[in-house]
């Protein structure tokens, strides 16, 4: 799955997930017709709204075994809303279905056990963003993987689990609560020292980063598909 | 009086709180020391429950409790008319109100009948809830909050920001401001003991006046119709033991069915809330003074309200009837963390109130439709709540329910995504739209203003146009 984050802003992030993953041996198809998950729509309050663009997304996906998705919070949609979204809906099943088969792209690499050959990196910070950290319960799968990725250091920042204030639609709704969140984040991050700080998902990256552009906060943000697809 | 009909409460939140939600969070964030003070009570819980967790097995006692309080929920209509026949039995009066009115009404027209001038109180939600105070002092009575942080917060003129710790937002230096111009002396002790024993000694004077003690309850046991009341400083056990007449009010969610539930969450309820094994003091009340006793209170009564909470039960929120107002997950939230209780303007505050807030007003209640929104659904909330509610879940399903004219107009524009992200064709072409307005509106990498809904994003932070972004 691409993630419609990443088409809107960062294709890059999309094609070095597909690389690493083929460079580990995989083989990937990523399906044209996709579009999102639905998950704007379903925080927003508007489920009638996400289900009829997560139906789509289930017949997109209907044909793969695994579905790997760069993002903790897109898969998590997917693993822990759709079966409330479609409860008693007549494609439940398959709803269900789709949830059983995806899988975060750090979790995938971890569960099969694969070395993307990834090339060198130095120091990063890691953000373990809230869907990955508390809807999947995973904050290993992406430091174990970058810990094959030769010279990658991670430098912990303070207080981890804190959000990062993007929330989706609460940005927008929220924006100088959600600022302050990020530049908390964005502090915590440069604070270790590193360079840039890393995380499974777009969306705090694109905050995190926004926020740090904005107020002068020297960390930069990349996905951690870009470091173990380089 | 013992009539339950399903009405909503129309007041739970504040009618006085000025402007609205966001701006609430813009003011409450330009206060530095608000900050400062809410960053250390979040810190001090948070590193607290690290202990709880290490040293008593925190995380397993919640399953155990989330358990119990669910069995509560739905044996719920047998086990109040267990508590109640009890509670009779034991010589005390019990009053079922449907809402604030009736409870409120009952209340100020016993202290009539008694010919109380004074009412002495401990702290309590739900009193807080139906707005008791304002009803008593309409009524002609002198109102004095004994919890220290109430009465701070009475002194201030303030809402509660916390639900166990109404005056956590507030520091030492201006906790002794306060007490200097209640004592109308500059002769008040500026340390932390000596603050808590200049409390002590002005409120000590109001319990000898008090005819009428009040409290909430935190557990109302069936099987023996016993209350329980937890607290540290020993305001309680003199509110319900002092006065001539108790009166206690209750939620009527807070019934367990006997001794082995409440000994259980009794022990969960001051580790999720304080980080304590246990509370400085339980106060167990069956009943009022009986013969050949020589202290307690001549008369119990215990209110009991339904106040929206009835409906809940069967519905997609009935998980929200287990909270026992412990309180952790105000402190877990960031939302919280930053922008404290009072931005929330309900009694209720932080996740639980942001779900049980409009859930007793009605989805369309201006005073607190938009809570539901006012939270990153990050799950902090859910893993720090001792009886598992499932919080970021119902936040999510609060918001369906919601109805605000902001969620209106959202809804309209996801109507019309819907319709283009459910093909991929028309899908590509929103995002070639969108990436081509990026490409003009960039400048070095960053797009500084966007229209629109978009002006959310731009107006506290850029939007990257190349990825990786620029520094």
């Amino acid at each position: 799955m691409r993630t419609c984050l990443s088409d809107a802003v960062a294709p890059k992030v999309w094609k070095a997930t597909r690389r690493a993953l083929e460079r580990a041996g995989v083989d990937v198809k990523v399906p044209r017709g996709q579009t999102c998950c639905g998950q704007p729509a379903w925080t927003a309050g508007h489920p009638d709204q996400a289900r009829a663009v997560a139906r789509h997304t289930i017949k997109v996906f209907a044909g793969s075994d695994e579905v790997v998705v760069p993002s903790g919070s897109c898969a998590g949609m997917v693993i822990h809303a759709y079966p409330e979204l479609f409860a008693g809906q007549p494609d439940e099943e398959d709803a269900l279905d789709l949830a059983l088969r995806t899988i975060e792209f750090t979790q995938f690499i971890a569960k099969h056990d694969l070395d993307p050959r990834a090339k060198a990196c130095g120091a990063l910070t890691v953000h373990d963003s809230c869907h990955m950290l508390r809807v999947l319960d995973e904050n290993e799968s992406p430091r174990d993987a970058l810990a094959k990725v030769p010279g990658c250091e991670v430098r912990e920042m303070a207080h981890t689990d804190q959000c990062c204030g993007f929330g989706g639609v609460f940005a927008l709704d929220f924006p100088e609560l959600s600022g302050r969140l990020g530049e908390q984040k964005a502090q915590a991050a440069a604070a270790t020292g590193a360079p840039e700080v890393v995380s499974c998902d777009l969306g705090c990256l694109m905050h995190i980063a926004g926020r740090a552009h904005r107020t002068g906060i020297p960390i930069r943000a990349r996905h951690i598909s870009e470091v173990l697809g380089s | 009086m013992s009539t339950r009909r399903r009405r909503r409460n129309p007041g739970v939140a504040y009618p006085d709180v000025k402007g609205t939600l966001r701006e609430r969070t813009v003011d409450a964030l330009r206060d530095p020391t608000l900050a400062d003070n809410l960053r250390t009570a979040g810190d001090s819980w948070g590193a607290g429950r690290e202990v709880m967790k290490r040293d008593f097995g925190f995380d397993e006692m919640r399953d155990r409790a989330r358990d119990i309080r669910r069995s509560n929920i739905r044996n719920m209509p047998a086990l109040l008319a267990e508590l109640q026949s009890n509670v009779r039995a034991n010589g005390g009066v019990v009053v079922r109100a449907a809402g604030a009115d009736e409870a409120c009404k009952y209340i100020t027209d016993l202290a009539r009948a008694r010919g109380a001038r004074v009412v002495a109180k401990s702290k309590s939600m739900a009193t807080e809830e139906i707005k008791l105070n304002e009803a008593m002092e309409h009524a002609g009575l002198e109102v004095v909050e004994t919890d220290l942080g109430e009465w701070i917060i009475q002194l201030a003129n303030e809402h509660p920001s916390h639900i166990i710790a109404p005056a956590v937002h507030l520091n030492r230096d201006q906790v002794a401001a306060l007490f200097r111009e209640e004592a109308g002396t500059d002769d008040v002790p500026t340390d932390r003991e000596g603050l808590v024993a200049h409390a002590r000694v002005r409120l000590r004077e109001k319990f000898a006046q008090a005819e009428i003690g009040i409290s909430g309850v935190n557990l109302g046991v069936a099987s023996t119709g016993t209350v329980c009341i937890v607290e540290n400083e020993g305001n309680a056990r003199l509110v319900t033991s002092q006065p001539r007449i108790h009166v206690a009010v209750m939620g009527m969610e807070r019934v367990v069915a006997d001794w082995d539930e409440a000994a259980h969450i009794l022990q969960v309820l001051p580790m999720a809330a304080i980080s304590q094994d246990a509370a400085n003091y339980v106060s167990l009340i069956t009943g009022p003074r009986r013969e050949g006793e020589t202290d307690g209170p001549e008369e119990f009564h215990l209110v009991i309200i339904d106040g929206g909470r009835g409906a809940l039960r069967g519905s997609e929120f009935e998980e929200v009837l287990s909270c026992i107002r412990c309180g952790a997950c105000l402190y877990s939230c960031p939302m919280w963390q930053n922008v404290g209780g009072q931005a929330y303007g309900s009694p209720y505050s932080g996740p639980i109130g942001a779900i049980i807030t409009p859930l007793l007003e009605g989805p369309s209640s201006p005073g607190s439709r938009d809570l539901p929104f006012m939270s990153t659904l990050c799950g902090a909330c859910g893993d720090a709540c001792p009886v598992g509610i499932p919080l970021p879940d119902l936040l999510v399903r609060a918001r369906a329910r919601s109805s605000s004219p902001a969620k209106r107009k959202a809804g309209l524009a996801f109507r019309v995504w819907s319709l283009l992200w459910r093909r991929g064709v028309t899908y590509r072409l929103t995002m070639i739209g969108w990436r081509l307005g990026l490409r003009i509106r960039g400048r070095g990498g960053w797009v500084h203003r966007l229209p629109g809904p978009g002006s959310g994003w731009t107006k506290v932070r850029d939007m990257p146009s190349k990825w990786p972004p620029r520094r």
